[in-house]
């Protein structure tokens, strides 16, 4: 009875350090919310502004880009996928994943090529483990992204696009990104990114194309094929920017919410434990009172009886 | 004189300077422009320079940027850049110590475009100090 109190005892306590720490990560991961949303928020006035200019030159209807052109036939897509660095966080890079799968499988029905890029190193983890070849890969900065990494990203995909079909360019490009819909819901998106669409219809997001209402007549200097030519590059750059500061906040508010469970949970099992413990406690007692009081009784049975 | 515009310069990360102003000069592909209040509606490609900005209350404002564009519409202007620095956060001496490094690197040769970019960023950062004292 005494060694099964001691390892009720040493459980609850070492259940009461686990929940000390998923409690300091579920802290830290609501201080870091904050810091990732005032980031996705410092990067809307570009995004913003960019979107107008791009929607300027769209009421431009007759100028091509290479980046906006639709591909005769889809042969070999690109899809980039982002996850987080570290685990922690819930189901946040497993879904990410089974998105990013799904989107394959649909392509691959179809009858086109994918190519993968991965951003965060569990999903590189994830198809390294089950050997499947990726084209590039990037991480280290899942919870905080910068700008330059969205550079380094997007040129690379935006390489493979204008590289020509033989020597292995793609004809499209998605991107897998979780969004944070709110704090309890974030939700993997599939996104084509490449070629751009620039009326994207039933979207009911700020950040896509929309045609605005553009009653100026702009000039350009110092022709709209260049000022396109500058543009684009920087559109498609800041998609990217935009999906791995909504994925990083999306991962964090996902830790966040794994970590509380997790502290929840460590506090039925401490509460538990403690019960359990007070029983067996309140047992040995009544047992020990009972031995004393048979003890005694059988001391004073054995006096009277001589 | 017209009204000042509102003049707003972002870089990807965060909003540089938002105020109100009278007359902005930056470097387009062609050559230097001024945009006074009033002016037409206009989308330009810049390249990496000192811009300058001169506020409603008379003071100025320098700005280094790596390029980017500008938008002109009414009553407003709006700098794009992926990298905007203003002035008075830019080190000099680390400017100029990149820019002599990568000095000797394109002399040298064997410099890629990334290589001259930067130069000219570095340029860009040490004039608008050089403009703002």
């Amino acid at each position: 009875m005494a060694s099964s109190l001691r390892e009720l005892r040493q459980r609850r306590n070492s259940v009461r350090a686990t929940q000390k720490i998923t409690r300091a990560m579920e802290l830290i991961a609501a201080s870091r919310i904050i810091k990732a949303d005032r980031a996705a928020r410092a990067a809307l006035p570009f995004t913003s502004e960019l979107n107008r200019a791009v929607a300027a030159l769209a009421t431009y209807s007759t100028i091509e880009h290479p980046l906006t052109t639709e591909p005769e036939k889809v042969r070999r897509a690109a899809v980039v996928v982002v996850t987080s660095d570290r685990g922690l966080a819930g189901a946040y890079s497993s879904n990410a994943i089974r998105t990013a799968l799904r989107l394959t499988e649909r392509l691959t029905a179809e009858g086109v090529e994918v190519k993968r890029y991965v951003v965060g190193r569990k999903g590189i983890n994830y198809f390294r483990f089950r050997k499947v070849e990726l084209a590039d890969t990037w991480d280290g900065f899942s919870d905080s992204p910068a700008y330059a990494n969205a550079v380094d990203i997007a040129d690379a995909v935006m390489a493979d696009f204008m590289r020509p079909h033989d020597e292995g360019g793609v004809d499209e490009i998605y991107a897998v990104y979780t969004r944070m819909k709110s704090m309890l819901i974030q939700e993997p998106r599939v996104r084509r990114v490449l070629p751009i669409e620039v009326v994207e219809e039933g979207s009911d997001k700020v950040n896509e194309l929309k045609p605005v209402e553009m009653p100026l007549q702009y000039e350009f200097e110092p022709d709209p094929e260049t000022v396109l030519d500058t543009l684009m590059p920087l559109y498609v750059r800041n998609r990217f920017w935009f999906y791995l500061l909504e994925s990083a906040a999306s991962q964090l508010a996902s830790q966040q919410r794994a970590m509380k469970s997790a502290t929840d949970n460590a506090q039925t099992l401490i509460e538990t434990l403690t019960r359990e413990e007070n029983q067996a406690r309140q047992a040995e007692i009544t047992q020990e009172i009972s031995e004393i009081v048979g003890g005694a009784s059988a001391l004073t049975e054995s006096a009277q009886a001589e | 004189m017209a009204e000042p515009f509102v003049i707003e310069v972002v870089s990807a990360d965060r909003l540089v300077f938002e105020g109100r102003a009278v007359n902005v000069i930056v470097r387009t592909t062609e050559g230097d422009i001024g945009i006074l209040p009033g002016h037409e509606p206009l989308i330009a490609v810049l390249v990496p320079c000192a811009a300058e900005i001169v506020t409603d209350d008379g003071r100025r404002e320098v700005i280094a940027v790596d390029g980017g564009f500008m938008s002109v519409s009414a009553g407003r202007v709006s700098l794009l850049s992926q990298f905007a620095t203003l002035a008075g956060e830019i080190t000099p001496t680390q400017a100029q110590r990149e820019l002599d490094h990568l000095q000797r690197v394109i002399d040298a040769g064997d410099h890629t475009d990334e290589d001259v970019h930067r130069m000219h960023i570095a340029t860009a950062q040490l004039k608008a100090v050089e403009k703002s004292t």
